[in-house]
């Protein structure tokens, strides 16, 4: 599509932004594909009329506060871009165009400034998100006074304190050794549900590979990088390239939402003094689940029962990283396992990031759509691959009154190895 | 547009119903053909059928212009809004209202997306067969108003042959049913006239489709030649042959080149031409033809020739012809896509005639199109930063057209007449073809409001 941006004129994305325009056609294949058009049925709430929205904001035919309501309501999901033809760079645009935004003073309402604010300096950090996700589980009663958004916030939170749990710093491989690896824990999944990252270990040592888990580690820089704050994203990441080793086959992430991120530091580290070192960084790492898959499963699964499971693609993994066959595949070492698709698979749960605070009407639909057609699969365990799907579905599932099992696909794999599923 | 008009239109439906802010209308600038833009005085998106009838018959009172928009992937402008009017967003009309296995048809709604319709149907082992490349996005409305077609379409017949019956709100807000449950239908082929009619005949609200069965297996392959010419020789040859394929598609280097940079279907990047040739039907039946097929491929001068072997690699094969439009836009920033016609016999002469018009012009053409029945879609490829270039681009392309024209062919195979290709109806059409098209259309608009300025220029009056 033609445009008449001024590259130089619209900070140091500029090209990246005037060319994912260019290469937009504007023939709607996205349309469909995505989920805000879907539940909002208006093309300002479709990948082609926020390309078209931000387009004319940098062409400066829009004012930024008119067109940005759109571009906030936007998942990142990047389902757009599986279904683009010509394969608009689309997410390099939003990141840049949201860190375009935040550098130009964007307006936000009262409340969304703070939310904002809140959780950007909050959710990152270990510590901090652990203390207040122990304060909210306190004051979850209250959630009936409070105005929707903190509302959606409450409902998120597991019903019991999670525990704080201390991984070993080395985990050695049972029998042969085949691979050494780092983990990364992952800010919110590691306060949230840290039984992810101990199965992963666990089903990893059984196949071989050695786990070191450094300490110092925080997060990845993914909630801030979406949300296109990339000064915090790169103090961020530089602390984990600190402290991970590089003598390792891979730094594995078990966080579909780390993973993508990681896979753009190119983009973040763009023209910064440590690109080489990001590079190298991100170059190794690898979701847990594409791994093992390449490596092979070695320590043979045993069932004693037939099971029906839906696997739910997590969008980062699927539609940011391209990966779909990998966690089928490992699904289907598990004997007797059958693997049931759900409708409209490859769309959004509602989860996003932070998105089901900032918009949780949208979410919600969303969240509803998800947990009826996971309803009507019959099955009773619902495997996914990411901490805020798994932590939306369930909500919304529990919401409707089912109690299908959902489940991290590690550990389902250590549930088999030991016996329990 | 007054201001009562608004308020009108805000007792018809929401407040939140109605976009006005310039955020808001944008997005609905323009459909599948940037090279048009008009920002409409208000956008509408209606959740129900009574809703729409409703603001059509308030248009109608107040003469406001209105377009109807169902996906806006039109390519010929189509869906481009009127600045004095409004667009009627269709997007939400998307309920199927009834599947009728035994009968084998479905009913409707105009916004309910093609390939949905198929999606539905498959576990009965029916299909909705038309199938236009932008299948998994266009609307059923819009395929009525430009009777679209696909690749498939040359076994099945396009849009028209599918349609069974349709309920419209005219544009003066009656309500009509025409046609009904089957194909045969007693007096004059309403049906018929309506779709194909660009949205300037009113609003199809619902529309009754006929199904037919999924064939019991395909044969696909892809054929690689060094040159259009023989790709375009070896498509005669299939029909002399007496062969019927369910589709035969074309595409030239240029294409082939795109494809592979973004969809990756394995097409060979250095053929000159590849053809896909798809049978379809009873299994024992298409296995002996597939022979007879392959047997003329290898004799037309194809080098590299590959056969799907299951679903997934035909989908794969498939995957490259449809998404092809699209990923010309990874090698061009801009395109006009023509959508000629010319009698099949002339094809080969046809394509070395674009080939040098191409050369003329210094202005790189991708041709992709549906060989079988010589629907040309030649891509006239250019940079519409540079004003000159665009205006170079437009000439050339018109220069396709009148081709077309000469050679005994027609302007438009499938994607409408809309704004785009207006000034060559009279080319087309004698004066007093003319007139009573444009008799006929006032009779049924009397106020020009629907969709008004497209497939003619009205600064042309009936009998002058
Ligand atoms: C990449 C690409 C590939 C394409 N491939 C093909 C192809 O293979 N074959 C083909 O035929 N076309 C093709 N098209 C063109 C386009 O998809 C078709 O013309 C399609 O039918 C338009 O549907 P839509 O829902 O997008 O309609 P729109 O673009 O929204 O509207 C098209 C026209 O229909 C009118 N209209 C819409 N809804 C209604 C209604 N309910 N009642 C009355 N009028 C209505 C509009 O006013 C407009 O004039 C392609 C387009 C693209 C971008
Ligand atoms: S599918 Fe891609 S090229 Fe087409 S409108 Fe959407 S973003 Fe643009
Ligand atoms: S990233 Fe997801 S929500 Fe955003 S435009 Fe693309 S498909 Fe829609």
């Amino acid at each position: 599509m033609q445009h008449n941006i001024e590259v130089n004129n619209v900070g140091p994305n500029g090209q990246i932004m005037a060319d994912a325009v260019k290469s937009c056609v504007h023939c709607g294949f996205c349309l469909p594909a995505c989920p805000t058009y879907r539940v909002l049925g208006q093309e300002m709430d479709s990948p082609r009329g926020r390309i078209l929205l931000m387009k004319n904001v940098l062409e400066g035919t829009l004012s930024l506060n008119e067109a940005n309501p759109f571009i906030e309501k936007c998942l990142g999901c990047m389902a757009c871009v599986t279904a683009c033809p010509p394969s608009v760079p689309y997410g390099d645009l939003l990141v840049s165009f949201r860190e375009y935004a935040n550098e130009t003073n964007v307006k936000y309402s009262f409340f969304d400034k703070y939310l904002k604010k809140f959780m950007y300096a909050i959710m990152p950090y270990t510590a901090r998100f652990r203390f207040v996700v122990y304060i909210g589980i306190i004051l979850k009663s209250l959630r009936n006074f409070l105005p929707l958004k903190l509302r959606a916030m409450f409902d998120l939170l597991p019903a019991s304190f999670p525990v704080n749990e201390k991984f070993p710093e080395t985990v050695y491989a049972i029998g042969n050794k085949r691979a050494r690896v780092a983990l990364l824990q992952g800010c919110v999944q590691s306060v949230l549900a840290p039984r992810i990252n101990q199965a992963t270990i666990r089903v990893f040592a059984r196949n071989g590979i050695e786990v070191i888990v450094p300490q110092g580690q925080g997060c990845c820089g993914a909630l801030t990088y979406h949300a296109g704050l990339s000064d915090s994203s790169r103090n961020m990441a530089l602390q984990n390239m600190k402290v991970f080793p590089k003598d390792v086959d891979a730094i594995i992430t078990t966080a579909a939402g780390c993973g993508s991120a990681i896979s753009e530091y190119s983009r973040l580290f763009q023209d910064t003094p440590q690109y080489e070192m990001a590079m190298d960084f991100s170059g190794i790492v690898e979701d847990a689940i594409s791994f093992l898959d390449g490596l092979g499963i070695v320590d043979e699964v045993i069932v004693n029962e037939d099971r029906e499971i839906a696997y739910h693609d997590a969008c980062h993994l699927s539609h940011a990283q391209g990966i779909r066959n990998a966690p089928r595949r490992l699904l289907h070492h598990i004997p007797r396992l059958k693997i049931v698709d759900i409708m409209d698979g490859e769309i959004c749960c509602g989860s996003a990031g932070i998105y089901n605070l900032e918009h949780p009407e949208v979410a919600n639909k969303l969240g509803v759509q998800k947990a009826v057609n996971i309803i009507k699969t019959g099955v009773d365990y619902l495997v996914t691959s990411n901490i805020g799907c798994m932590t939306q579905i369930e909500v919304s599932l529990r919401a409707m009154n089912s109690n299908i099992n959902v489940k991290h696909i590690m550990e389902i794999l250590d549930d088999a190895y030991r016996g329990e599923f | 547009m007054s201001k009562s008009f608004l308020d009108k239109l805000k007792d018809i439906v929401t407040d939140e119903q109605v976009l006005t802010a310039h955020s808001e209308l944008i997005p609905y600038e323009s459909d599948g053909l940037t090279a048009f833009k008009a920002l409409p005085r208000a956008v509408v998106l209606p959740n129900k059928q009574s809703e729409v009838i409703s603001i059509v018959r308030l248009c109608h009172e107040h003469s406001v212009p209105f377009v109807a928009r169902g996906s806006g992937t039109s390519l010929s402008g189509g869906s481009l809004p009127n600045e004095r009017g409004i667009v009627i967003g269709l997007n939400r009309l998307n309920s199927i209202l009834d599947l009728n296995i035994e009968e084998r048809y479905a009913v409707v709604e105009c916004g309910v997306i093609n390939n949905d319709v198929s999606e539905a149907s498959k576990h009965y082992g029916l299909h909705y067969a038309p199938d236009p490349s932008s299948q998994l996005v266009c609307t059923i409305g819009g395929n009525v108003a430009f009777n679209s077609g696909g690749a498939h379409c040359l076994k099945h017949g396009m849009t028209s042959n599918h349609v069974l019956g349709i309920k419209a709100v005219l544009p003066d807000g009656t309500v009509v049913q025409i046609g009904g449950h089957s194909l045969d239908s007693v007096g004059p082929d309403l049906v018929g006239l309506f779709v194909g009619s660009e949205g300037l005949f009113g609003i199809a609200l619902e529309i009754i489709l006929r199904l037919v069965p999924m064939p019991e297996g395909f044969r696909t392959l892809l054929a690689a030649y060094p040159s259009m010419e023989q790709a375009g020789d070896a498509v005669s040859s299939i029909i002399d042959a007496g062969l019927l394929p369910t589709a035969m598609e074309i595409m030239d280097n240029l294409t082939i080149k795109a494809v592979e940079a973004t969809v990756h279907a394995g097409y060979p990047t250095d053929a000159g031409a590849v053809l896909i040739v798809e049978l379809e039907g009873e299994i024992v039946e298409i296995e002996e033809e597939f022979k007879c097929l392959r047997k003329i491929i290898y004799e037309s001068g194809a080098y590299n020739v590959t056969s799907a072997n299951n679903q997934n690699e035909r989908a794969l094969i498939w995957k490259g012809r449809k998404g092809a439009f699209g990923a010309l836009g990874k090698i061009s920033p801009a395109y006009i896509v023509q959508d000629g016609v010319v009698p099949r016999s002339q094809l080969g002469s046809a394509l070395a005639e674009i080939d040098s018009l191409s050369e003329k012009y210094g202005i790189r053409v991708a041709n992709v199109f549906h060989a079988g029945d010589g629907n040309l879609h030649p891509n006239v490829l250019f940079n519409n930063s540079d004003e000159e270039m665009l205006e170079k681009a437009e000439l050339l392309a018109s220069e396709i057209v009148q081709m077309c024209i000469r050679r005994g062919g027609v302007i438009t195979g499938e994607h409408g007449v809309g704004m785009e290709k207006r000034e060559f109806m009279n080319d087309m059409f004698s004066d007093k073809d003319m007139d009573q098209m444009l008799i006929l259309t006032d009779i049924i608009d009397p106020h020009q409001i629907a969709n008004n300025d497209k497939v003619f220029s009205r600064s042309r009056v009936p009998g002058i």
